[in-house]
């Protein structure tokens, strides 16, 4: 186990074994592995879906009033007649070529929808997740070092139970609780739209306070643990500052522990925006895959199904790949 | 349940919060029950002549579009809301049962794939797999609860599969294989009761974030259709009626909210009073106990820096470290004395809890700031310690201080390379730059006799053996140029043949750079090989201080039993080791009299009521005890002195 990785295999000329037998090089072969087999079991679910679906999902779609002809056409038109694993490959296909089909009501392009739809859901998911971050770490950070071992029990307490409650609320929740509270009452921020950078404050606020406190706990019992770990002792006999203490010995390591669950808060934020988004009149993919669900527009729903799905699988590539970078054993445990 | 699970569970019931969340349970689920029966009528009853009203006397809450008293509808609501709440929470744990025995069943291929299909589900977040199955199963409240469980199955799943490898590698599971019972009835009889216990704690969690999720789905208005109506239902109509009536849509959310917050908080309580949170732990400090009354023994009358020259590196006198706990302070270290010189290595040697590793971490100022260390006289060359901690303190401590620590695999910040953790000691105390510390820390790890240490350096902690860690760690120390190493157990963990390699280097530093050695061991043996001087502690306090090669004579039972229970070469095989009757003592329980008083063969009156100073004895020892003496025959365990210069038995009796 505390073997190095020999390098030293001198009788190992060929330039591909040495590659294949390197640490990195099989992180990334495997990561990569693993995410091209999520992405295809995504693929193929958001396929089924509209085979899953009981009846004939046109006819759903158009109504009971709705021609018969109609229907056949439109059936002919998503290829709906054809066999399944025509229709599979021809799914895939289009995929591969960023052809995401039409949507059955409006007509429109599906890419068009998503490509119109998807910067509003971004700039929200991704400036809560920098609002959590930036108000957990620091958070996390000091509280953990005011309640290390032995010290700060009432901090302790008052932290836990307080950041237990506010990681309990859920995000629409919350925003229903700020429309109310800073919207219908005080007046003070705008309740719907993203018209104007003060619409963005309410939203972001109801999906970033429950990430952070959940973050911050974490941090802090990370904190705790590494601050009393031997090798922080061992940095404190080399009487470090404070500042290289705390910020560059004990965070990185409690760092590494919060991420992956930082990864899987991030993951759910996506999926958040959706409730969030409906809260807040949001003119995102949430409130369209909402309304196209209840419209029964199923090319819709499926290309948003999928772009959710891609982007959760996005983060968790990239929490793994910086979990790797931050502890370097993790790419050797994993085997 | 059994006794014993009762037991857990009026524990978790007496915790405040548990019993918080236990009430809040019992009165949502009674409102579900009696909900409706009482409140439909007034839930239902149209008053079109009160539309959206806000709140009055008569709705507490408001009306809805129709009149109709939020209040009441509220509660109404709590049937529909809670049933089917557990009505999803029951579909997620059956399809997660059955997702997650599959690999058991099914044997090692196709468990395999299951395992991989949940494995990946589970990277989804939930809502995401419910908007999938909502649009599978269809827009409805019976649609929402398939979607709802099944979005928690991979959850279940997963722990289900966890829960199982733990149970079936056990030996009753071994036996009933190999008995021939089958595979689905060893999971019927012997797993699954073995791992009920946790699902349904998970399960209680879950039915909080099924309610959460429910309230989710109905207020995106694909849950529950009117006119059928749940808590999220409600939000769904009262959100669009915000300005009018704000009520109608945060009545239903606040109780959305409380009791998903009862269910998900009597989980976590259930759960960390069975144990199974490992994120809120208590600090695992020393037993909170009574006070110790122990009287400061007298001051020793002979400070060990009496002839205090500028040799002396370290000169400790009454060192006392107290720790506070729950009823009051507690001691492990009681008032210490001793010096150490230039080059002379000196030893502490005791059971674990004697207080030696806390007075080594005391002299080194590293003892937490909960602690609280007093000594008349605490000087690292000349330095006082007692003093605040400043920059010109650090600097020297920094530089002349070097620590060598008990497991050198835990004592190596595992993100770093090991050059950048010697180099950064010179980076802050001796302002070198990044390329010239890096070139320090090489030419340091050389020092150790670490082959290739410019690739070295560039590793890993995980990358080194143990002993190259070990000599790592003493090369951080050497980094500055030390006049003091303080080596707490350096080879404990270590196996023998490295803990020889490191008792050499250390050796060979110190009488290279004339550096002085506190070696803090419990391993009398090792210590006779390295050190000049011995230090024996018990319950914080120096009962003897010897010469290395007066072990053999000691003067303290203690010091003699200590000696007698170290293995040798010569130890007679056929008999049992000599072994200390009796525990180490609890530094939070100290006797007014002598602490070794318990144990020892030698105990009289005097020893309970008094505790003995540590006195200079004619022999050149210091030593604490009433009965000081050289051993007696009959004492000895027949175990000749070590090291040859024991005294013959005829000398011993003289005394």
């Amino acid at each position: 186990m505390t073997a190095a990785p020999a390098p030293a295999a001198a009788s190992e000329p060929l330039l591909v074994r040495r590659i294949a037998g390197h640490p990195w090089a099989r992180f990334a072969l495997r990561r990569a592995g693993r995410l091209l087999v999520s992405l295809w079991v995504l693929v193929t679910a958001s396929f089924l879906m509209i085979h899953l679906v009981p009846g004939d999902p046109v006819r759903a779609a158009l109504g009971p009033t709705a021609p018969a002809a109609l229907v056949a056409e439109r059936r002919t038109a998503l290829g709906l007649d054809d066999p399944l694993p025509v229709q599979y490959l021809d799914y895939l296909r289009n995929l591969l070529g960023g052809d995401l089909g039409t949507s059955i009501i409006s007509r429109l392009p599906v890419s068009e929808v998503v490509a119109q739809r998807l910067p509003s859901t971004l700039a929200l998911a991704g400036l809560a997740f920098l609002t959590a971050v930036v108000i957990a770490v620091p958070v996390g950070v000091v509280v953990g070092v005011l309640t290390r071992r032995g010290h700060g029990r009432r901090t302790e307490a008052a932290f836990t139970s307080g950041s237990i409650v506010l990681g309990t609320i859920p995000d629409f929740l919350l925003g229903v609780g700020l429309v109310y509270l800073l919207g219908v009452t005080l007046q003070w921020l705008p309740v719907a739209g993203d018209a104007t950078p003060a619409g963005y404050v309410l939203p972001v606020l109801s999906l970033a306070v429950g990430p952070a406190a959940i973050l911050a706990r974490i941090l802090r019992v990370e904190m705790v643990a590494v601050l009393d770990a031997d090798y922080l002792r061992t940095a404190r006999a080399k009487r470090l500052p404070a500042r290289s203490l705390y910020l560059g010995h004990a965070l990185p390591n409690a760092a590494t522990a919060s991420l992956t669950l930082g990864g899987l808060i991030l993951g759910s934020m996506v999926a958040g925006t959706v409730l969030v988004e409906n809260v807040f009149a949001w003119p995102g993919l949430g409130t369209t895959i909402v309304r196209s669900i209840l419209s029964k527009d199923y090319p819709l729903v499926q290309a948003i199904v999928l772009v959710y799905g891609l982007g959760v699988l996005l983060i968790n590539t990239v929490v793994d790949v910086a979990l790797a970078l931050l502890d370097p054993r993790s790419k050797i445990r994993e085997d | 349940m059994n006794r014993r699970t009762a037991h857990r569970w009026l524990r978790v019931l007496r915790t405040p919060m548990g019993r918080t969340a236990a009430v809040l349970v019992l009165i949502v689920l009674a409102l579900a029950v009696v909900g409706p029966s009482p409140w439909n009528a007034r839930a239902d009853a149209v008053d079109t002549a009160n539309i959206l009203a806000g709140p009055s006397a008569e709705h507490w809450a408001g009306t809805d579009n129709l009149g109709r008293d939020i209040v009441f509808r509220v509660l109404a609501a709590t049937r529909l809301s809670i049933g089917l709440a557990l009505a999803a929470t029951a579909v997620a744990v059956l399809a997660g049962l059955l997702l997650g025995t599959a690999p058991w069943l099914l044997g090692r291929r196709a468990g395999r794939l299951v395992t991989g299909v949940v494995q990946i589900a589970i990277a989804f977040p939930g809502l995401l797999l419910a908007l999938f199955f909502a649009v599978v199963f269809g827009v409805g409240a019976t649609g929402a609860v398939l979607a709802i469980g099944l979005a928690g199955a991979p959850t279940f799943a997963r722990l289900v599969q966890t829960l199982l490898a733990g149970v079936a590698s056990r030996d009753f599971v071994a036996a009933a294989q190999v008995a021939g019972v089958g595979r689905f009835r060893i999971l019927l009889r012997h797993l699954l009761p073995n791992i009920a216990e946790p699902l349904v704690v998970n399960a209680t969690i879950g039915a909080g974030g099924a309610l959460l999720g429910f309230a989710g789905l109905s207020f995106l208005g694909l849950g529950v259709q009117a006119p059928a109506y749940d808590w999220g239902r409600l939000m769904f109509d009262g959100i669009g009626v915000m300005y009018v009536n704000p009520a109608a849509a945060i009545a239903p959310a606040l109780a959305v909210l409380l009791a998903g917050l009862a269910l998900n908080l009597l989980g976590e309580s259930v759960a960390k009073g069975f144990g199974m949170d490992a994120l809120v732990g208590l600090p695992a400090s020393v037993n909170p106990s009574p006070a110790a009354p122990a009287a400061p023994a007298p001051p020793a009358p002979e400070s060990a820096g009496d002839d205090a020259s500028g040799d002396v590196v370290l000169d400790v006198r009454d060192l006392t470290v107290s720790f506070p706990a729950a009823r009051g302070p507690i001691r492990p270290v009681r008032g210490v004395t001793f010096a150490i010189r230039r080059g002379e290595a000196v030893a502490v040697v005791g059971e674990s809890g004697s207080g030696k590793s806390v007075t080594a971490l005391a002299v080194s100022r590293l003892i937490d700031a909960a602690g609280r260390v007093d000594a008349e006289r605490l000087h690292l060359l000349g330095t006082d310690l007692r003093e605040p901690d400043s920059a010109v303190q650090r600097r020297m401590l920094g530089s002349s201080l070097a620590m060598v620590f008990q497991d050198p695999a835990s004592s190596f910040n595992p993100t770093q390379r090991i050059g950048r953790q010697l180099a950064e000691t010179s980076r802050h105390h001796h302002d070198l730059g990044r390329r010239a510390a890096f070139a320090r820390a090489v030419d340091r790890l050389r020092a150790v006799r670490i082959t290739d240490p410019e690739r070295r350096a560039r590793q890993y902690p995980h990358e080194f053996s143990g002993g190259m860690r070990q000599r790592a760690m003493i090369g951080m120390g050497l980094m500055g140029s030390p006049a003091l190493i303080v080596a707490d157990e350096p080879t404990t963990a270590l196996d023998v043949t490295v803990q020889r390699q490191i008792l050499e280097l250390l050796t060979a530093i110190r009488t290279a750079d004339d550096v002085a050695l506190l070696l803090i061991s419990h391993d009398v043996g090792v210590v006779s090989e390295v050190c000049d001087r011995v230090l024996v502690m018990y319950a914080g306090r120096i009962v003897e201080d010897l010469p290395t090669d007066r072990l053999g004579a000691a003067l303290h039972p203690y010091t003699r039993a200590l000696t007698a229970a170290v293995p040798r070469m010569d130890s007679p095989l056929d008999r049992p080791l000599p072994v200390i009757p009796g525990r180490p003592l609890d530094p939070a329980d100290v006797p007014v009299g002598c602490a070794y008083a318990d144990r020892c063969p030698l105990v009289s009156e005097r020893c309970r009521a008094e505790d003995p100073p540590l006195e200079r004895h004619p022999s050149g020892h210091r030593v604490a005890c009433w009965h000081a003496r050289p051993p007696l025959a009959g004492e000895r365990h027949d175990d000749p002195a070590r090291d040859g210069a024991a005294e013959p038995a005829s000398v011993v009796e003289t005394s």
